[in-house]
Order: structure tokens, then C-alpha cells, then sequence
């Protein structure tokens, strides 16, 4: 049982004696400590912490591989040996590869593309759930966690797109003008992919099943992208609402781009129509709406 | 172990008393997933959730239960209490890393919490780690360029060979947390709390690390220090909340709580 001593002889002897919690915080300027910031000073404090979030997904990518004897060298061997694994199965065992010239780049472009994206859900989903210890000690504006998790992504990505180019010009491409293309359309993406990572960082850390369902959720979502074999050609005379629904999924939307910048034969005949609209609106979309889904909850964040 | 002399202390009247901390009934609940499963597997998980029932998995724990006081500028506070009392927990409450279920806390400014283990990875050199862990507590780049050569001076690290170019899972566990200190201790805060930090490493670092925590005590307007040791306790605060089983069982002068405190554990 408590005694209860709260008159402090401090308190005795403060002139504030009959103000109210609220009304002594707000003669004294006090604010309520892990409230919300608006979205404005969110933003602000985000960006303040910008050295932060890369420095900390830059560690998280380094620390990985430490522990393995070739290293650093991981970070372009994944990516390598998943690309291996994709052709041997959808290309040579199961034949996918008829109807689409350029099979190989055709193919690792879609799975290192997908693969960006679906890591980036699945990082995001243990964006808070898993770093609650860092959650608990210090002050930050948690969007960095999602954030610095997709950037982690990125950097992966991009070792798997030196990796990608090689492949290219080996497959007897000639580097050209529209190579820069995938600029803008990975820039989409990555912020398509920080918006998602935001949105299931919230849902992930109410939700703890998500992390074990999420794995069958971006399968089917794999499957129906194009990623192994050609949309537009399997599609053939399938119902226009398929074809639409099908045409719009942002993954195919970024996969398509990538392989229409890269890859000589996947002409703009093979794009859907307002591609680059649809790649930018997903853009737009999921990353402002993920930013706000995910700043609503901020103050509830470590909980657990 | 703490050399602190009272002149020291920072006086407990002053002609104003402003407050810096207003915690007014507060309750924290955490909730524990993955508690108790003493019955069933799958199929009872499935019946619970076709009848309905609250999953038994899930247990809230209520850790602080109700907490009311007034912190004011130039206090040092310190919290006692047996193990399992709430302190921690009502100290980052306080930070406000973790909200709470009911009630509110004020604060001037943000307070800190000192510590940076958690953004701190093993795999990585110290070298990085102070990098990381001066930006994770919002240093900014040319703040920790200027302060690094301390960090690594303060800590030692380097006074048997070149440690902080290895990754910290080798070091031995007194150096990883004489590391930490160092880094946590690096910036100033205007609200400090310490969890029960004082007793890292060995002797000499520990009459190191007292005196950057009375430094630091000068430039904060406030400080919580959560301590087991009652001597430290002693050392440092000028009054003491002694909080059990989440509600605040005294709150008063160092000397008339932490006598109260030892006549209720028999540690006289």
C-alpha cells in the first residue's frame, strides 16, 4: 500500500500550489512529452535526421556480411545466384522463356526489380516490431526505421543492377541513350517502396502476424507480375478487366519500365498504355499516403 | 565509489521553482505477446479465436499504476525502488519513448535518455559506432567530428593498441560498455535520466565516467537517476521518489526516503 507522500516539500513550497497539472505545464511553457509533431515539423525533424537514417541502413548492409568469409562480395553473389536459380528452373525446366526474345535479361530484370519491392514490404513489416529496442532508448522520428530499411533495399538493389548491366552487355547489348531511363523509373519505385514500407511498418507493429503471412501475400503477388514470363503475351485474349488489373499492379508497372529502358527487343509495343503515369501515381500515392498512414500512429510506436 | 561532494549539489530552493517535469497519473500497460502457452497448439489457438476468447498469449502487464510528481529545475532525482518496480519504465515514460495508457506527462524540452546500446551494432568497428551512435542521438556530423577524438579518449579504448578500427564483438565485455558510456555520455541534455549507468567498467572509469555525469549534471536543468545503489543514490540526488509495484510508495529528501527504503529491505 502506498503512503502517498506527494506534497514534496518542494511542492510545499511552490507558489503554483493550486494549479492543475495541465494549467502549471501551460504557465511554464511544458509540452506533452511524445506527443505527435505536425506533419510540417515531422518532415522537418525527418530530414534533420537524414545522416541518421543513411548512415544507419549503410551499417545494417555492411554488418551482414561481416561475419562471412568473402565479405562484401555477398552483396553481388545474392543476387547472382538468385538470378541462377530463376533461369534454371523458369527457363530451362519449365520453358517460360518461349515467346520472349532476350529471355535472360528479360528475366533477372524482373526478378531483381520484384525483388527490390518485395523486400521492401518485407523489411518495412519489421520496421518497428523489430528495431523496439532502439524504439525505447532514444528519440527519433520513426519513419526513419521504414525509410532507412527500404534505403538498405536500394543499396542492395543497386549492387544487383552492376550485376544486371553485366549481364546486358554480355547478352550482346549496346549501351544506349534510353539506359538512363532507369533513373527515374527506379526513383518511382523507391519511393513507391519507402510509402509501402511506411504503411506495413504501422500495420506490423499492431498486427505481429503480418510477418508470417506477408511471405504468401508477395508470392501471389510475384506470380501475378510478369516477372517470369511476358504479360502482355499470356494475356492474350484474357477478359479486359483481368487485363486492366493486371496492366495497372505497380510491380509490373516498375518491372516493365526497367526492362523497357535496358533491354532492346521489350519495345514500347509490349508498355501498357500511360505507363509512366501509372508509375509515377503509384509513386505518389503510396509514398504520401503511406508518410501520413505511418505519422498518425507516431506517438504509439514502442508499445509492443 | 562516487566522490561527490554536497557543496556540489545544486540547491534545492531556489527563489523560483520552475517546472522542468509534470507527470500527472500516469499508467503504463505493456503487453507481453508470446506469455504463458502452457495449453494447447494450434488447434486450441483455433478454438480460441472461433469462441472469441482473449488470446492468453497476449498479457498486459501493468507496470506503472497511476504516478503523480513535479520535477523542477536543478533537481537531481533519484528513483528507488526493489527490482520490477516500474523505475525504467516510468522513466521512458517520462522520455517519452513509451506512451502511456492513461494520464499524461509534461516536459520542458526533450529529455534523454542516456544510453545508446540499442543503436549500436556489434558487427561493426567502434569507429562506426561512434559515428552511429552520435547520429542515432541527434548529434550532428561536424558535432560528432569534433567530439570524436574524446569519445575514443574517454573510453580508453585505444590505451592497449588500435581497438576501435575492430569490430566491437570482440571486445571484452568492460570495454563494450565503457565504449557505450562514452558515446551516450558525448552530449549535453536539458532533462538527463541515467539507468543506473554509473557502474561500468573498471575503477578507473568509473571516477571517470562520475565525473562526466556531474559535468553533465551542471548543464542539464534536470536529472533522474535510477540506481540499486544507495550510496550513488546518496552521492548524486537531492531528493528521492521510491516507487513499488508501480505507485510511488514515498517521495521526499534524499536522507528520509532512502532511510525508509533501507529499513523496508533490511539493509541496516
Amino acid at each position: 500500500m502506498s503512503l502517498h507522500l506527494d506534497e514534496s516539500p518542494a511542492a510545499r513550497l511552490a507558489p503554483d500550489q493550486g494549479l492543475s497539472a495541465q494549467e502549471l505545464a501551460a504557465k511554464y511553457g511544458l509540452a506533452v512529452s511524445g506527443a505527435r509533431p505536425h506533419l510540417r515539423e515531422y518532415v522537418r525533424q525527418l530530414w534533420a535526421r537524414r545522416h541518421f537514417v543513411t548512415a544507419y541502413s549503410r551499417a545494417k548492409v555492411h554488418a551482414q556480411y561481416t561475419q562471412a568469409k568473402l565479405g562484401q562480395l555477398w552483396q553481388v553473389m545474392t543476387p547472382l545466384l538468385n538470378a541462377g536459380v530463376y533461369y534454371l528452373i523458369f527457363g530451362l525446366l519449365l520453358g517460360t522463356s518461349r515467346g520472349v526474345d532476350d529471355y535472360i535479361p528479360f528475366l533477372v530484370t524482373g526478378v531483381f526489380i520484384f525483388t527490390f519491392t518485395q523486400s521492401s514490404v518485407l523489411a518495412g513489416v519489421k520496421a518497428i516490431s523489430g528495431n523496439l529496442g532502439l524504439i525505447r532508448a532514444l528519440h527519433f522520428p520513426r519513419a526513419s526505421m521504414p525509410v532507412s530499411t527500404t534505403l538498405m533495399q536500394l543499396q542492395q538493389l543497386l549492387m544487383s543492377m552492376t550485376v544486371l548491366i553485366t549481364i546486358v552487355i554480355m547478352w550482346g547489348e549496346v549501351p544506349r541513350l534510353s539506359w538512363l531511363l532507369a533513373i527515374p523509373a527506379l526513383l518511382l519505385q523507391s519511393i513507391f517502396n519507402a510509402g509501402m514500407a511506411m504503411a506495413m511498418a504501422r500495420l506490423g507493429s499492431k498486427i505481429t502476424d503480418l510477418a508470417q503471412l506477408m511471405p504468401f501475400i508477395l508470392r501471389t503477388w510475384m506470380y501475378t507480375s510478369g516477372v517470369m514470363y511476358s504479360l502482355s503475351a499470356k494475356l492474350g485474349n484474357a477478359p479486359h478487366i483481368v487485363k486492366l488489373l493486371l496492366e495497372i499492379n505497380p510491380a509490373a508497372v516498375y518491372i516493365d519500365l526497367m526492362r523497357f529502358a535496358l533491354i532492346d527487343s521489350f519495345t514500347s509495343a509490349q508498355l501498357p498504355s500511360h505507363v509512366w503515369v501509372m508509375a509515377a501515381g503509384w509513386a505518389l500515392l503510396a509514398g504520401v499516403g503511406g508518410f501520413i498512414y505511418f505519422w498518425k500512429a507516431e506517438e504509439e510506436y514502442g508499445r509492443g | 565509489m562516487a566522490e561527490a561532494k554536497t557543496e556540489e549539489r545544486i540547491p534545492t530552493v531556489t527563489e523560483e521553482r520552475i517546472p522542468t517535469v509534470i507527470v500527472d497519473d500516469v499508467h503504463i500497460v505493456y503487453r507481453v505477446h508470446g506469455a504463458g502457452g502452457a495449453k494447447g497448439g494450434a488447434v486450441a489457438a483455433l478454438r480460441r479465436i472461433v469462441t472469441r476468447q482473449g488470446n492468453p498469449n497476449v498479457r498486459k502487464v501493468h507496470a506503472v499504476r497511476g504516478v503523480t510528481f513535479t520535477a523542477y529545475k536543478g533537481e537531481a532525482i533519484g528513483l528507488i525502488g526493489s527490482n520490477g518496480s516500474g523505475k525504467s519504465t516510468l522513466l521512458r515514460a517520462v522520455a517519452g519513448l513509451l506512451p502511456a495508457e492513461s494520464g499524461k506527462v509534461y516536459t520542458q524540452g526533450q529529455p534523454s535518455l542516456l544510453g545508446v546500446n540499442a543503436a549500436l551494432m556489434n558487427d561493426l568497428t567502434g569507429e562506426r559506432n561512434v559515428i552511429l551512435g552520435g547520429l542515432a542521438m541527434g548529434m550532428s556530423q561536424e558535432e560528432i567530428r569534433d567530439r570524436y577524438e574524446d569519445i575514443v579518449d574517454f573510453s580508453g579504448i585505444n590505451e592497449k593498441g588500435d581497438f576501435i578500427s575492430l569490430p566491437m564483438r570482440t571486445y571484452s565485455s568492460g570495454m563494450g560498455a565503457r565504449l557505450r558510456f562514452s558515446i551516450a555520455a558525448a552530449k549535453n541534455h536539458e532533462v538527463l535520466m541515467i539507468d543506473e549507468a554509473l557502474a561500468t567498467g573498471d575503477r578507473k572509469f568509473q571516477k571517470r565516467s562520475e565525473e562526466r555525469i556531474r559535468e553533465l549534471r551542471k548543464e542539464a536543468g534536470t536529472v533522474f537517476l535510477v540506481s540499486h545503489n544507495n550510496k550513488s543514490i546518496r552521492d548524486t540526488c537531492d531528493r528521492v521518489i521510491w516507487l513499488e509495484s508501480g505507485t510511488i510508495r514515498m517521495d521526499g529528501p534524499t536522507e528520509e526516503v532512502v532511510g525508509a527504503y533501507e529499513e523496508f529491505t533490511g539493509q541496516k
